[in-house]
């Protein structure tokens, strides 16, 4: 599905990502770990189109996407979340599960303004998407309220539905859990794995909750310094030499 | 008597005008919300909008001496492609390219294309100020039949009224309800993160710069009529006014732009009517160095509060 071969990304004199490579399979939950600083998100932002890579090839349903427009890459079927809660946070909550099927909607603007039946059956439809989603990350109560005003945890679940009603085929989270409390990692943890066997979304996740990621990951990609350290199944990782010194240092 | 009459006269210029700034307003604070930046060149839209009507208006009256409301309507259509055109392209070519630069780069870039416009129409239309015919003439007399100061409004300023509310209004529904509206709040709010989620974010930046246009040139119909005469540099100083308008009520803010061109042009049709009409701008200008100082938010703009 994604496959990403000898990523590089240089800033100045500074080689952020040094050939690193990974795979996403179809329904497949692959993470990238590593320590503070190692280039997981620089990859990430090469991946969704955020920055233009200096090196390597970025592949996804077999057509090379490096250098394309971020909305381009979107419409493709990949979507990201970002480390930060980013929600339109003066629109309500319904709106900004709407504007993100933008797209799918008739963007011709005649017929947005006489209101062609086919428009309205994709408003209908659009609509019927947004209220599923909200339902399905237990919203549905607070659909009018202005997204800003949300508890933290329920912002998280909020921006993964506005992922979702994009109907993307890769969902790439960056440091999903980050913020929530041990409760809400758990449902969390069971959204992630829902979305993979439910709805057959391939998942790119960062992450520095452990118990997160090895419960469930299908691969992971060990970083360190830019460079790719490691990578393999859960097990694999865990006893993984390099890794371990990386984290906990040399003896 | 007198002076309610007086008062209420004031009060009527007042809001013509003022309605009037606020469809420019709109136009600046509209670009502001959604890219940042002071479209420098959008005082100059609107002279064009006024010049193309003109141009019409003359072109139909003296083939065939039509029915006064298809003239006019004619007219405001041709100026609103026109301006509107204008705008996609001042957009395209100037702005386009220089954005995600500093931010001085785009101010500079719109200052340019400001002079650019203004020297156009010199060259095209000539210096000189054109008469613009009244075609709405007539009024209703407001005050008693007795003697004495009567309050007047005519039907020109009735137009005005008209035509500025059903552009609000009209406004007010597309941004609140149109799918487009919908993502030029959200482009606005967060233009990185709209772009990831698919919208193509550049129609959007140009379709408000196209709305802002299309109702400046709809001012500029209005607004050439009513002063009855036009010249190049008729859009400097009602750009600069209605600049002021937005910062008054809020930069970013479209009620706001509404609102602070009411403001305005109450407050200039105040001093013309009780102090002198040379002190117009001077107040003006005053109240924006006094907002600046005191609400640098402006009106109905909401300061930007961090969560931390």
């Amino acid at each position: 599905m994604l496959e990403v071969r000898d990523l590089s990304m240089r800033f100045g004199g500074l080689l952020a990502v040094d050939q690193v490579s990974l795979d996403v399979g179809e329904r497949e939950i692959v993470s990238i770990i590593g320590p503070n600083g190692a280039g997981k998100t620089t990859v990430f932002n090469c991946i969704s189109g955020f920055y233009r890579p200096s090196g390597g090839t970025i592949t996804f349903k077999g057509r090379p996407i490096q250098g394309k427009p971020d909305y381009k890459i979107s419409r493709m079927g990949m979507v990201r979340t970002f480390q930060h809660v980013r929600l339109f946070s003066r629109m309500t909550v319904v709106e900004n599960l709407l504007v993100a099927q933008h797209r799918h909607l008739n963007t011709n603007l005649f017929a947005g303004l006489i209101k062609t039946p086919d428009y309205r059956k994709r408003e209908e439809k659009s609509l019927e998407r947004a209220a599923y989603w909200l339902e399905r990350v237990g919203l549905m109560e607070m659909a009018n309220r202005d997204a800003g005003n949300l508890a933290y945890g329920q912002q998280r679940r909020l921006e993964i539905a506005r992922c979702m009603v994009t109907e993307p085929e890769v969902l790439m989270l960056d440091e999903p859990a980050a913020g929530l409390n041990p409760n809400e990692t758990r449902e969390l943890n069971e959204l992630i794995v829902s979305l993979k066997e439910d709805y057959c979304v391939s998942v790119l996740l960062i992450e520095h909750d452990m118990s997160l990621v090895m419960g469930i990951s299908d691969r992971i990609n060990v970083i360190n310094q830019g460079r790719p350290l490691a990578c393999g199944t859960p097990e694999e990782i865990r006893t993984n030499d390099d890794v371990i010194k990386a984290y906990l240092g040399e003896e | 008597m007198h002076d309610v009459m007086y008062f209420l006269q004031q009060l009527i210029n007042g809001l013509t005008v003022g309605s009037a700034y606020a469809l420019i307003a709109i136009g600046y604070t509209m670009v502001y919300g959604i890219i940042g930046m002071i479209n420098f060149a959008h005082g100059e839209i609107y002279m064009i909008g006024a010049y193309v009507s003109l141009i019409v208006i003359t072109g139909l009256a003296v083939t065939s001496p039509a029915w006064i409301p298809l003239v006019l309507l004619v007219a405001l259509i041709c100026a609103i492609i026109v301006s509107s055109s204008m705008g996609w392209a001042v957009e395209r070519i100037a702005y386009r390219p220089v954005r995600g630069q500093h931010r001085l780069i785009p101010l500079i870039s719109a200052i340019g294309m400001s002079i650019f416009l203004q020297n156009y129409v010199h060259l095209a239309q000539g210096s000189r100020n054109i008469g613009f015919p009244l075609l709405i003439e007539g009024g209703i007399s407001l005050g008693g039949s007795g003697g004495g100061f009567q309050a007047n409004l005519s039907y020109m300023q009735l137009t005005i009224f008209i035509v500025t509310l059903v552009c609000m209004t009209g406004l007010s529904l597309f941004i609140s309800r149109s799918k487009t509206g919908r993502a030029c709040r959200a482009v606005s709010q967060d233009l990185k993160m709209s772009s990831l989620l698919g919208i193509d974010t550049n129609r959007i930046i140009a379709a408000t710069f196209v709305i802002g246009a299309a109702l400046a040139a709809v001012a500029g119909l209005l607004l050439g009529m009513y002063y009855g005469s036009i010249d190049p540099l008729f859009g400097f100083i009602a750009g600069l006014k209605a600049f002021t308008a937005a910062v008054l009520g809020g930069i970013g803010s479209i009620p706001g732009a509404m609102l602070g061109g009411l403001v305005l042009g109450v407050a200039e049709s105040f001093t013309s009517g009780y102090l002198s009409g040379e002190y117009k701008d001077v107040v003006s200008f005053g109240l924006l160095i006094l907002i600046l100082l005191f609400r640098p938010t402006g009106l109905l703009g909401k300061p930007e509060v961090e969560k931390i």
